[in-house]
């Protein structure tokens, strides 16, 4: 039994068996094997090989049948490149000299070669690449056994235990049978994240190297409550843990029955919880779980395909996701695009310091054409329901004057071309960068509402990367700093008149909710699974006791202080939930 | 008995239109296999030596349509090979004939 703590992003337990990815997707259940288990390795590397000759040859004879001789031909080669002795010689010198398992070394030798196509000149050689990989593949399941499946096709539950995930890869988890998630890195905050916990996959990141310890079929469980992750358990912590896992599930039933009632405190005040998503689909999700409207919709996930969203599509996105919210109102964020890997990768020369770079409103304001064309889809998709507009990231004045101008031009494009849209709709901005914060009087004037947005606030505040678990610790909502902030922003709005809200993972964790209601905010806007258990608290809570909590909470000159009161008062409202 | 570790030498230009391709590479490496001397090519494009019995190793030449190949047998059969060889690759691989 080994137990491994790291960072828990999306709560629950999971329990299931291993399936470990390496960093292509494939599954390579064991990288290193001890000296003893070599020869075996090797007996089963060559029944791999005999194996995948015969099932090519009885395809060839099909594919000869159906198709003639030159698709043949191709497998011709394929049970050349089997039979091929430097091949072999090459896979099995590096399970003597490296102790790498048969599955390992194939998958090594075999990445090498598909580089080697790749980079050849000729498009006809180049493509030999997928024959290399359609080699591989076979001879791995035949080394793997049927454990090299393809994830999409898991025949059981299974946790996920890998290196890391991209945010397009996590996007695909969504539908298979992964229940729970391992990683060796990531910080808390990263889209994969937000994506794990709105779909109520638990999930614990940054635990070092568990994925090369872990072995495909391992037992494995995910404890998404206390950060920990616990490989190869013994009988009774497994026990120990089924029967954590039942009474989570018992209360997040009970939360969804609290699904039709309203978030009020005991004396009646009217709190509204907001979804944040990022798809289409989970805004009638939010509504599921008792959302009151869609208060960050996260538009930049459209770019998650292979090609970049046009006008058309986006405006389907957008109206799907109004008409999902169901009449309530939708918060739409203009892209915040820049600063992650796919971006990073797909469009721009990496930056070195991409965080502090060319990115979010800077990037849309720098790529008008794309940025009207986001605001058109935005402004003809108003017209189906209760729409309001944000721009995310400002640090100054001008760049919000820019984007409104950039707006209005939409609008008049629009206009000319007689297409219709909504023109009513409010224009309100992220406050998510210490510049706006201090600026928070001069900006107010000029929008509609404001929304708290804590995951970066945090980070420039803090001078932390969230997705760095070096220095993880440093990122906390409970840090004096970031307390002091929203209270004046808060505040600054209040006088000014001006709607503000809250939109950070700080809002759908139960400790921060009666701070947060304490300091005035009406509005939370959260992860959908987030929202029944929130509700609970806020129900069960009075306003002025929330005031007190607050009051309280920014006395204290450290975080840990904060987090230790805020936590033990949660507990004195909750006492039975696991918080 | 003749020199049993005889090397021989021979340059022959790839003259068929698809090159050094899955199915010429098959033949080639099927006849290289009839002979017991070692076999190895280099193109006259790159340093590269690989071995003439190698599919994977043959295709990774990159050898098109115009290159230059120095084909080497060494062994009790190796002028026997060299010539065979290089007759299949002017040959254009007698592509029209069907694989076995």
């Amino acid at each position: 039994m080994q137990i491994l703590t790291g960072k828990a992003v999306s709560p629950g337990i999971a329990i299931a068996e291993a399936v470990v990815l390496d960093a292509e997707e494939l599954r390579i259940p064991r990288r290193m094997v001890t000296k003893d288990e070599i020869p075996d390795e090797i007996t089963e590397l060559d029944h791999a090989f005999a194996t995948s000759i015969e099932e090519i040859a009885t395809q060839r004879a099909d594919v000869k049948l159906q198709l003639g001789h030159d698709v043949a031909d191709v497998f011709n080669w394929h049970i050349g490149v089997l039979k091929d002795p430097m091949l072999r010689k090459d896979i099995v010198s590096l399970m003597e000299e490296r102790n790498y398992s048969a599955a390992y070394a194939v998958s090594t030798v075999m990445r090498g070669l598909q580089r080697r196509f790749m980079q050849m000149k000729d498009p006809l050689l180049a493509e030999r690449m997928r024959d290399v990989q359609d080699i591989e593949r076979r001879l791995l399941r035949n080394v793997l056994g049927k454990s090299a499946e393809d994830i999409s096709h898991l025949s059981q539950e299974a946790i996920l235990v890998t290196h890391d995930l991209t945010t397009s890869q996590t996007a695909r988890l969504s539908s298979t049978k992964i229940i729970g998630v391992a990683l060796d890195v990531g910080g808390a905050t990263s889209h994969t994240a937000i994506l794990l916990r709105s779909w109520g996959k638990p999930a614990v990141l940054g635990l070092k190297n568990l994925s090369s310890h872990v072995s495909g079929g391992d037992t494995v469980i995910v404890d998404g409550l206390n950060h920990m992750v616990v490989a190869d358990p013994d009988e009774a912590t497994l026990e120990d843990y089924r029967s954590k896992r039942a009474s989570f599930v018992k209360l997040i039933d009970a939360l969804d029955e609290l699904r039709d009632l309203p978030a009020v405190t005991t004396e009646g005040v009217r709190i509204e919880l907001l979804g944040n998503i990022e798809y289409p689909a989970e805004a009638a999700a939010s509504m599921e779980k008792g959302a009151d409207g869609i208060g960050l919709y996260r538009t930049e996930f459209l770019f998650l395909g292979d090609e970049d969203p046009d006008e058309e599509e986006q405006f389907e996105a957008y109206c799907k996701t109004i008409a999902g919210a169901n009449g309530n109102q939708v918060t739409v964020r203009t892209f915040d695009l820049g600063a992650d890997k796919i971006t990073q990768n797909k469009h721009f020369e990496p930056e070195r310091n991409p965080m502090l770079g060319n990115r979010s409103i800077r990037y849309s304001l720098q790529h008008l054409e794309m940025f009207k064309v986001q605001l058109r889809a935005i402004l003809r998709a108003a017209r189906t329901g209760n729409v309001r507009v944000m721009f995310p990231l400002l640090t100054t004045l001008m760049e919000l004057r820019q984007a409104k101008m950039t707006l209005f031009d939409a609008m008049e494009d629009l206009e000319e071309t007689g297409v219709r849209f909504g023109r009513d709709l409010d224009i309100g901005m992220m406050m998510e960068t210490p510049a706006a914060a201090s600026q928070c009087r001069e900006f107010v004037r000029e929008v509609k509402f404001v929304s708290i947005g804590t995951n970066d606030l945090i980070q420039y505040l803090l001078a932390t990367d969230r997705g760095n678990e070096r220095v993880s610790r440093y990122y906390t909502a409970s840090h004096p700093a970031v307390l002091r902030t929203i209270r004046d922003v808060i505040r600054t709005c209040a006088k000014a008149g001006v709607d503000c809200s809250l939109c950070g993972e700080m809002a759908g964790e139960p400790i921060y909710a009666m701070l947060l209601i304490g300091l005035g905010l009406r509005k939370l806007s959260m992860a959908p699974n987030n929202i029944p258990e929130i509700k609970k608290l806020i129900r069960a809570c009075s306003l002025k006791k929330a005031e007190r909590v607050a009051k309280r909470a920014l006395t204290f000159e450290t975080d840990a202080q904060v987090t230790n009161y805020l936590r033990a008062e949660t507990k004195k409202l909750l006492p039975d939930d696991p918080i | 008995m003749s020199e049993p570790n005889e090397s021989v030498v021979r340059e022959v230009t790839i003259c068929n239109k698809e090159g050094l391709h899955t199915r010429p590479v098959m033949k080639f490496v099927d006849l290289a296999q009839t002979f017991e001397s070692d076999v190895s090519v280099r193109s006259l494009e790159s340093t590269e030596i690989v071995n003439g019995k190698s599919a994977m190793e043959l295709m990774l030449l990159c050898a098109t349509f115009g290159t230059v190949l120095e084909v080497t047998a060494t062994g009790v059969d190796a002028a026997r090979a060299v010539e065979a060889l290089t007759a299949l690759v002017v040959d254009e691989f007698s592509l029209d004939l069907p694989n076995t």
